[in-house]
């Protein structure tokens, strides 16, 4: 009976809704809630694109990235995001992403599959032996000179500035100097 | 109810949300004011749009159409970013036709090589124009709906509720701007919601939290109304006297827009059509003429019975 | 800016409301130009000429802020009798020498001074009293005149005080120096230079001399594709001395803004990823024998400003890398910095991978295969590594170049030959990991963590943290079998400061330790609130001394989000800008020399005379108690030797620098001069057709093209520029793969005006072919009115707009802009010219395969290219000893 009474055409007969175009209509589906509302967590964010800066809100729910819009309480962007800030959840959950290291041995024809722990084990391997094989102590005239010029490093002005400073600290220790980033191109 | 029947289906209606029988004390009917002239053309609306919707993307083709690569509003795209150039005359403001670039050969038109040095008077004006769901007052769309899938919300706007909707498409000619479509994906027609959902927690609209430069405001209709009288105004003082609005007037074909727009040149000029009707607006009048002739028709049959007793 | 940074320019259309007229200056009409009240179409590469008629206008008028150029700028300080102008050498200023290709700058010093560039360099300079010749190696030349490193954050010292005249008369004064040196750049010059009408030229000039003074300011915002020039140093040049000249410098609604492109660039130049930079733009040591601390850092300490401390700043650097490891016995382990011996940029790398002498890269969320200019350049560097290491969300050109990159379609490489052992290592995004980012207003924002990475993504603060604690343990564990001298060399890594502390199943290094590190700690181990603090005895420990005071009174500042509309409009409170939270620099120069606003409308910091301090909307960038009356003692230095009325506290004279004795490489003024490749003759200089002292790379795989008037110059015949489209972003590595962006725009193109495509037959959405003596790229054409032929001497010039973010892999794909640019960079900053060059276009796909190197070769040769084309006056040691045989060999290539 009650089943009965939430008939649309029931409700259009009896309600004010005469022609059925609006309340009577309405199917539960239209009053769910936003999913920013259900999020588990807003975390406050900077935008990862230009240099502007803006805030970002990134909303969370299960683990996952559901939504990132702007911040309106910051005084760069008021809330505003551009088409490239507004993909910004796109960015972070697109299926194109990468989750696995792959690594092509030389002269290889194809990607292969590598655990990360021995990638950075390799790797820090390769740097040592480069280190090694391409070391200046000094110059003809007996200057210090305590480089390794067989390694070099590109990229920093995409990271945060404590990964630049850890790269350019470790570089520097190890005496790798040619390290630059896009700020020169 | 409304006090004139008539109302249902064309002209003036205060309050289409009351019509569509919502208590008087539901929300204020809310609405777009795209203001044209600020526009950056960035797309921002277009992506934020379609990452809060979860829209996929449809399509990777350049269209040559100035920057526009969106082409046209459909299921799948809810914002579309319209790029207009054109070459204007400073002083009366008049637009010169410079034969935007299309598959003939650029150069061979004689209307393709204006000489700036030639008429200084003239220079280069690139329009963009976010358009969206119209969101009528009286809307062709839900008029023709046969399964109740597209409503009439609270806030006044119109939304299709997928759940609901079969895909029987008949709200897809119905509509007077060739807003709404049908999803390839889900079989069901699509549109702009006006982030129903996001309205109901108290957020605005997607597009219009992200746009840059206010071009796209949200709101309370009767004060995006107002507001965008004065901006046209401030645009006429300022010397850019072709500033016009578009679908504001209550009076229209549509009984005035939810979503309207101050625009830069004639709406054709942006794709819009001149003068909308709802296309659903003679239905009464059509309805009135069946049952008059389903009624002659009737007596004239019946006059035959008597007359064939006589 | 409406193109590039959209959420930005809300601010532009924010001042528009208010009234503000907005002029757009760029060679394509863009969505800045939609919205701007005037756009000016110029020839690109000619901005100097432009700016430059801007100051001539301003002088020729007397339309200059009197009281701010003379009192806060250096228009009346003396220039020595050795000096000589381009006016006076037909385009070159004193000190050039053309064998070298370089100047040697003494000549242009002030009278009673001997300006030295900077102390990475100064020691050298002050023992042979004028530079010494540079030596030659496969490094390049080392310039021993150069030393701009300090660009981001001060100029360069001298010690002394130059002679000055306050009534701007001295025919040798800066001011006079300034007027004779731009006379030529007249209106009339700068139609014939740039392309644009007179009247078009005096309405902007009007209008920015009638916005500046005590009651308005006028801002300049440049993309940084102003600097993408080989005179790029000298574009901003020209701006700085219209802006002080006009007293837009350290005001609000003032400045030269640098529109900067990547979410912590200006980061990554504070903290520089960079070679010549160690943290706070303090210059990494040159080598030079019996270089130590002391003579590092003494000539600074020995000059006025606030580069006088810094001693302390490095000493506190050395104590945060090498902690208890360095000590005044050691020199604060000053000896474990590596040193350089010239150029040591990306280009420069570039060209030693080729030779061999790069084994290992490493590229972190950059994308070289497609960014950077001579692509095909940066991929034969790539494919003659022993190894490399890409860091990025997808698999972009740069990790795929053995398998499918170009050179692979062509023929020219096969996968099988390529040696380059490849890890490629998927990255945490900015939602998966906490850091800050300083945005391009020096502001550090802090983000927060919302997610775990998944799989094998990782922060790169992971990655380098784990590498570095790898590399320890190993070199701890062979330690035994290490020679004496390798234990030596592994000192510096072994007694590195590397213990920081780790979370989660992932062992995530703590991104706020490494913060407060950068921050700084006194001895009592707390955060230091500000560089003042720093010491130079080892008591301190400060990773980057401009950032100290982020983490004061123990907060991350650069995590404040008060809300704007709960503070004032400067909003002090919503992150930390460098230094000390200052939002505009040099804001001293905001009030007038007694220390009031120069006008209550443009009110922004202030002297208060009750309290007998500095205060104001922003915190002071001045000492807060100091007077503006302050007189130092002449024996005084550093900070006490700045003057009360002295608000550029980072130059050795506390002045904004209209002349640039010491510093620049290209020439204390600007000079136009025209790109490495122009289709024009230089008409402001018609004997020096480009900069004399640019720095260039004359090698097979980037030959250059004929210049002006050149034989063979007409075989590329039309202007292009690189641009940025709002819907991607740089090289593409983060737009390219996403639908929502890629659709927007789907495909690679190139802009032509309708008269370009009539006469050459191109086709709106055909293809085209263009091509320069690197290689051909195909895209399809837009035919756009915004673009416009200029009309240059009764000559019709055509331009071409090329977006550059396409490239090969991706959600959209195409050629890369990129390939079809030479190397050719400014000397000072070694930033490639990429805003201005020359092409040839053709309707049609380009070759493919093996069809396409002959038929660029075919163009070389039309254009009679050898390996001296476009070198002339250049730096270039790799041209000695080459011989005319080889010159003849070029067109095999």
């Amino acid at each position: 009976m009650r089943e009965w009474l939430r008939w649309p055409v029931l409700r259009q007969l009896s309600g004010s809704d005469f022609l059925g175009r609006g309340r009577a209509a309405r199917s539960p589906s239209a009053d769910e809630p936003a999913r920013i509302e259900n999020a588990d967590s807003v975390v406050r964010s900077v935008c990862p694109y230009c240099a502007v800066g803006c805030g970002q809100r990134v909303f969370v729910r299960d683990g996952e990235v559901t939504q990132i819009e702007g911040d309106p309480d910051s005084p760069v962007s008021r809330g505003r995001l551009c088409p490239k800030g507004s993909a910004s959840r796109q960015l972070v959950t697109s299926p194109s992403r990468q989750t696995k290291v792959r690594y092509r041995r030389p002269h290889g024809t194809e990607w292969e599959d590598l655990d990360l722990d021995t990638a950075v084990d390799m790797i820090a391997d390769r740097v040592l032996a480069t280190r090694d094989e391409t070391w200046e102590q000094t110059d003809e005239q007996g200057s210090l000179l305590r480089r390794a010029m067989g390694i070099a490093s590109l990229g920093g002005a995409t990271l945060d500035n404590e990964e630049n400073y850890l790269m350019k600290k470790l570089y520097t220790a190890l005496g790798a100097i040619q390290v630059e980033n896009q700020a020169r191109i | 109810m409304s006090a004139d029947g008539d109302n249902r289906l064309s002209g003036p209606l205060a309050d289409p949300a009351v019509e569509a029988g919502y208590p008087p004390e539901h929300p204020e009917r809310v609405g777009f004011f795209t203001d044209t002239s600020v526009c950056i053309g960035c797309k921002a609306c277009e992506v934020a749009c379609k990452e809060w919707n979860l829209l996929p993307e449809d399509g990777l083709e350049l269209s040559g159409m100035s920057y526009d690569n969106t082409q046209d509003l459909g299921a799948t795209t809810w914002r579309h970013v319209a790029f207009v150039e054109q070459r204007i005359d400073t002083t009366t403001r008049e637009t010169v036709d410079i034969g935007m670039p299309d598959m003939t050969r650029p150069g061979d038109s004689s209307t393709a090589a204006v000489d700036p040095t030639e008429d200084a008077a003239t220079q280069i004006r690139w329009l963009m124009s976010s358009d969206v769901c119209k969101h009528c007052t009286h809307a062709a769309c839900l008029d023709v709906c046969p399964t109740g899938a597209l409503i009439r919300t609270e806030y006044g706007t119109v939304m299709v509720q997928d759940d609901v909707c079969n895909g029987c498409g008949y709200c897809v000619p119905a509509c007077p701007y060739g807003v709404i479509d049908t999803r390839p994906d889900t079989g069901g027609a699509s549109k702009c919601t006006m982030c129903q959902d996001r309205l109901g927690a108290g957020e605005t609209p997607a597009c219009a939290a992200a746009c840059p430069t206010e071009s796209i405001q949200y709101g309370p209709l009767d004060e995006l109304r107002d507001r965008a009288a004065q901006r046209v105004d401030e645009l006429h003082e300022q010397g850019v006297t072709e500033a016009r609005l578009y679908g504001h007037e209550p009076t229209d074909g549509v009984g005035g827009d939810g979503a309207f727009f101050l625009l830069l040149d004639e709406p054709e000029v942006y794709g819009l059509p001149p003068d909308p009707v709802v296309t659903t607006r003679d239905l009464p009048s059509m309805w009135k003429h069946a049952a008059g002739a389903a009624l002659t028709a009737a007596v004239t049959i019946a006059a035959c019975f008597v007359g064939g007793k006589r | 800016m409406a193109e590039a940074h959209p959420v930005g320019f809300q601010w532009v259309m924010e001042a528009k409301r208010r009234g503000a007229k907005v002029f757009h200056v760029d060679p394509r009409f863009t969505r800045t130009s939609a919205m701007a009240d005037q756009h000016l179409a110029l020839r690109v590469g000619t901005d100097i000429a432009f700016l430059g008629g801007l100051v001539h206008y301003v002088l020729e008028r007397d339309r200059y802020f009197h009281d701010y150029v003379v009192n806060y700028t250096n228009a009346p300080f003396i220039v020595g009798e050795q000096f000589r102008d381009t006016e006076d050498l037909e385009g070159l200023f004193s000190g050039f020498d053309a064998s070298a290709g370089g100047y040697k700058t003494e000549s242009w010093q002030y009278e009673g001074t001997e300006a030295s560039p900077s102390a990475g360099r100064r020691d050298q300079w002050q023992k042979s009293g004028q530079p010494q010749e540079g030596e030659t190696s496969s490094h390049g030349r080392e310039r021993a005149s150069s030393g701009p490193e300090r660009a981001g954050s001060g100029g360069p010292v001298y010690p002394g005080s130059p002679e000055s005249d306050p009534t701007l008369t001295h025919p040798r004064c800066v001011f006079q120096v300034l007027k004779r040196h731009f006379a030529r750049y007249t209106p009339e010059m700068v139609a014939q230079v740039c392309g644009i009408s007179e009247e078009a030229f005096t309405e902007v000039a009007e209008a920015l001399v009638t916005n500046s003074g005590p009651e308005r300011t006028s801002a300049f915002a440049y993309s940084v594709g102003w600097t993408q020039h080989t005179v790029g140093v000298q574009y901003i040049r020209t701006a700085s001395i219209l802006q002080l000249l006009l007293g837009n410098i350290g005001r609000p609604g003032g400045g030269i803004l640098a529109l900067r492109g990547h979410a912590s660039i200006q980061g990554s130049t504070d903290i520089p990823t960079l070679f010549n930079l160690l943290p706070g733009y303090i210059p990494m040591p040159q080598a030079h024998t019996n270089e130590d601390l002391q003579s590092f850092a003494e000539a600074d300490g020995a000059t006025k400003g606030y580069w006088g401390n810094m001693r302390s700043y490095l000493v506190s650097l050395l104590k945060a890398w090498w902690g208890d490891n360095a000590t005044a016995d050691n020199d604060y382990c000053f000896d474990y910095l590596p040193r350089l011996t010239g150029d040591h940029g990306t280009y420069q790398t570039v060209v030693d991978q080729i030779e061999g002498l790069v084994k290992g890269y490493f590229v972190i969320g950059q994308n070289p295969a497609v960014g950077s200019s001579n692509a095909r350049q940066q991929r034969l560097g790539l494919a003659n590594l022993e190894w490399l290491v890409v860091r990025d969300f997808n698999m972009i050109e740069t990790a795929t170049f053995w398998k499918d990159g170009p050179e692979i379609e062509s023929g020219e490489l096969a996968t099988e030959d390529i040696g380059t052992e490849v890890f490629f290592l998927p990255a945490a995004a900015h939602t998966e990991k906490e850091g800050t980012f300083t945005n391009t207003q020096r502001m550090l924002q802090w983000h927060r963590k919302a997610v775990e990475p998944q799989g094998d993504q990782r922060s790169d603060l992971w990655f380098y943290y784990h590498l570095g604690r790898r590399i320890r343990e190993k070199l701890t564990g062979r330690r035994p079998e290490r020679t004496a001298e390798q234990r030596e060399r592994d000192r510096s890594v072994l007694e590195l400061t590397w213990d920081y502390p780790t979370e989660g199943p992932m062992a995530e290094p703590s991104p706020d330790a490494v913060l407060r590190e950068i921050n700084g700690t006194g001895p009592d181990g707390e955060s230091l609130s500000g560089y003042t603090q720093l010491a130079d005895d080892g008591s301190t420990r400060c990773g980057c001394w401009i950032y100290c005071g982020v983490y004061a009174d123990g907060v991350n500042q650069a995590d404040r989000r008060k809300p704007g509309n709960e503070q004032s409009w400067v909003a002090p409170e919503w992150g930390w800008a460098w230094p000390m939270n200052r939002r505009i620099l040099y804001n001293r120069a905001s009030a007038d020399p007694d220390g009031r606003p120069w006008s209550e409308r443009k009110a922004y910091v202030w002297w208060d005379t009750e309290q007998e301090q500095w205060t104001g909307h922003d915190v002071p960038d001045f000492d807060k108690k100091k007077a503006p009356d302050y007189e130092p003692d002449p024996a005084a230095t550093g900070p006490e030797a700045i003057k009360g009325a002295e608000p550029f506290i980072m130059q050795s004279d506390g002045r904004g620098w209209l002349y640039v004795p010491a510093g620049l490489v290209d020439g204390p003024l600007p000079a136009h001069y025209e790109p490495q490749e122009s289709p024009v003759s230089n008409p402001v200089y018609p004997n020096q057709q480009r900069n004399p002292a640019r720095q260039i790379f004359a090698r097979p795989e980037n030959r250059y093209q004929p210049s002006g008037a050149e034989r063979g110059s007409e075989v590329f015949p039309y202007l292009f520029t690189t641009f940025r489209l709002t819907e991607h972003h740089t090289a593409g590595g983060m737009s390219r793969w996403l639908s929502h962006l890629s659709e927007l725009a789907p495909a690679m193109f190139v802009e032509v005006s309708p008269e370009l495509a009539a006469e050459r037959g191109l086709r709106h959405l055909d293809w085209a072919t263009l091509v320069t003596a690197r290689t051909a790229i195909e895209a399809r054409v837009l035919v756009t009115e915004r673009m416009q032929p200029l009309r240059l001497d009764g000559r019709t010039l055509h331009q071409i707009g090329i977006p550059w973010h396409w490239g090969p892999n991706g959600m959209t794909t195409g050629d890369a802009a990129n390939e079809l640019l030479g190397v050719a960079l400014d000397p000072n900053v070694h930033i490639m010219e990429t805003k201005a060059s020359t092409c040839d276009i053709r309707p049609g796909r380009r070759p493919r395969g093996v069809e396409l190197a002959p038929f660029v070769a075919e163009y070389r040769r039309r254009a009679g290219i050898t390996e001296l084309t476009g070198t002339e006056h250049a730096d270039d040691p790799s041209l000695t000893g080459r011989d005319e045989r080889e010159r003849g060999n070029e067109n095999e290539r």
